[in-house]
């Protein structure tokens, strides 16, 4: 019994990092109605740029991660202005096609660069002792640190100015725009943030587990299933849509093997997409 | 005839592809039965694409699942090749009519995540799934191959099976596009609202069609894992070839049947190039990638797209 509580507990642990991860990409499509298929890739380079700020500099794996927040906005801003600024408002077809086509050149060079050998990053920190188990430390500071993050970009998002000019040019552009908001720059700022968020999480996720370039692809599947789950555009619903994600598999775990969870999940995935396409939590104001 | 030649040209084509590795050799016919295989996707991928509007972004499901059904009747049950194809067609058929009522329900962004979502579903499931050979697949014998006559000769046999079946695609392609149900779903493509306003079935017209899509897919699929002589769910979902299909229809041009095919040759013989030369063979996906952006932001139409523009008269002859 206590078994099951500590998987139901690492799974919320993780999955308040899933929801970190599906904030960055929910942001994105809330603000501009595009679904960022570099998503992953992005994931990817946060494990990676963690990687090389710990093993190159010495720095802490927890006080590196505003560098990669950093690294990941001019990123993010650089893919704005190059690939996602010409097709906002288009067809969703070209939206996705040109994330996609920016997440096939992150990956192909990542894979020439670092190949698909795993990596990882050391986290020496004391765990939390129940009986004969133990949660591990780096789970708890992640998962924390997850959910601080989420807390400052809604803070951010609901009292600050350009939170503000960034949720009036996802409610109408047209309108924000004759109220004097730059939109253009809003939107590249806001795309930022959203691939900011994604490299963090990223990060969070190199501190628990093992990583390739590769690794991406799965988290961004799981990013899917989170949005869906809380809703589509929906940054709060988000996290709990990830804290959901996390409770569903630390419940199934102990019970049926491994390699069913991904059927479960994904098959879940579909049938809410099709009964609650807006997500199962109504919650705060959505945007 | 020559008012709407598209007819003709699919048939030269398609004695082209029949005649050419007669004279090329072994080499070519494997180059261009890749390139076949690439254009039934691509072609069926159109249906739902170009010509209905929904982004199918797991179109590979079909392929996939086709080939798992076809290798299992095969090798459990030792059925014929052809009622192996035809098994796959008639449950990755009936599967999608089923689903695609359900998930076609969604427009847009929420569509395209659900075909996602039905991909890895799939793929999860078949991995876990024992008499599907779990994550490792199956395996053919080389009897398998007796029945069309030894493993050399069954490349032959297999090759133009595949042929026949790009052929069906292009005729399938052709035919809708100038049916009254094609209609229906061009009209669905443009404002799906006032198409069911005036009378078009959308959620029967955009099942079947789904549906329909995927029966050329599936049964391409039992030929291509036939021939490989081996499956793996990794390899049969693999949603970046989903997303390659995407790329050669767009290449060539969405909604048109000569831009889809041509789209899918052309990808084929440049991934090839990129993998066999020695400068770009680990960069091919970068390449790939920064061809797709261009394309989505330059000439979303594709090379057909190009060409109707440049010669508005073209519209009409080449569909």
């Amino acid at each position: 019994m206590l078994g099951v509580l500590v998987s139901v507990i690492n799974g919320l642990l993780v999955g308040a990092i899933y929801g970190l991860a599906a904030i960055g990409l929910t942001l994105i499509f809330g603000v501009m109605n595009v679904i960022n298929l570099a998503h992953g890739a992005m994931i990817a380079l946060g494990m990676f740029a963690l990687y090389f700020i710990t093993t190159g500099i010495g720095l802490s794996p927890y006080l590196a991660l505003p560098v990669v927040f950093a690294g990941g906005f001019i990123v993010g801003v650089v893919v704005f202005w190059v690939a996602v600024h010409r097709v906002i408002g288009r067809a969703e077809l070209m939206s996705l096609l040109a994330t996609f086509a920016v997440s096939m050149m992150v990956v192909g060079l990542g894979t020439a660069a670092w190949s698909t050998s795993p990596y990882n990053v050391q986290v020496h920190l004391p765990g939390l002792t129940l009986g004969r188990y133990t949660i591990p430390g780096n789970h708890i500071v992640a998962a924390v640190a997850a959910v601080a993050i989420a807390a400052l970009l809604y803070g951010f998002l609901y009292y600050s100015r350009l939170g503000k000019a960034i949720r009036a040019v996802a409610s109408n552009r047209q309108a924000a725009e004759l109220m004097g908001i730059p939109s253009a720059k809003v939107l590249a700022i806001a795309f930022g943030i959203g691939i900011a968020i994604a490299a963090v999480a990223g990060a969070l996720i190199a501190t628990l587990f093992p990583f390739t370039i590769l690794s991406g692809a799965n988290y961004e599947l799981k990013s899917f299933v989170v949005t869906v789950l809380g809703g589509l555009g929906n940054p709060a619903g988000a996290l709990l849509g990830g804290l959901l994600l996390g409770l569903i598999e630390g419940s199934v775990t102990p019970f049926v093997s491994g390699s069913w969870t991904p059927v479960i999940e994904f098959t879940l995935f579909v049938l809410i997409l099709i009964a609650f396409p807006r997500g199962l939590f109504r919650v705060g104001r959505g945007r | 005839m020559l008012k709407r030649p598209t007819l003709w040209i699919i048939v030269a084509v398609i004695a082209a592809f029949a005649i050419a590795p007669l004279l090329g050799g072994v080499g070519l016919r494997e180059s261009l039965f890749l390139a076949a295989v690439y254009m039934v996707l691509a072609l069926n991928l159109n249906l739902m694409i170009g010509y209905t509007g929904y982004v199918n972004f797991g179109s590979i499901v079909f392929f996939g699942l086709g080939g798992t059904i076809g290798l299992y009747t095969i090798t459990v049950w030792h059925w014929p090749l052809w009622a192996g194809m035809l098994a796959a067609a008639v449950v990755v058929g009936g599967l999608s009519l089923v689903l695609g009522l359900g998930i076609l329900r969604l427009r847009g962004a929420y569509f395209a995540l659900a075909t996602i979502g039905v991909v890895e579903a799939t793929k999860a499931f078949v991995s876990n799934f024992d008499p599907f050979g779990g994550s490792t697949g199956m395996y053919l014998s080389f009897t398998s191959y007796k029945p069309l006559g030894g493993p050399r000769e069954a490349l032959w046999v297999i090759y133009f099976l595949v042929l026949f079946m790009l052929a069906l695609s292009l005729l399938l392609g052709l035919w809708i596009k100038r049916s009254r149900f094609g209609l229906g779903l061009f009209a669905i493509r443009e404002d799906e609202d006032a198409a069911v306003v005036l009378g078009v079935k959308a959620p029967l017209y955009k099942a079947i069609i789904y549906s329909t899509s995927s029966l050329l897919p599936a049964m391409t699929g039992v030929l291509f894992f036939f021939k490989n002589g081996v499956i793996q769910p990794d390899q049969a979902f693999d949603l970046t070839l989903s997303i390659e299909a995407i790329v050669m229809m767009m290449l060539g041009g969405q909604g048109t049947v000569l831009g889809a095919g041509l789209g899918a040759f052309a990808y084929e013989q440049f991934r090839g190039y990129l993998l066999t030369s020695s400068t770009f063979a680990s960069f091919h996906l970068v390449i790939a990638g920064a061809l797709l952006l261009l394309i989505v932001l330059f000439a979303p139409g594709g090379l057909m797209g190009w060409i109707h523009e440049r010669l508005p008269r073209t519209r009409r002859v080449l569909e």
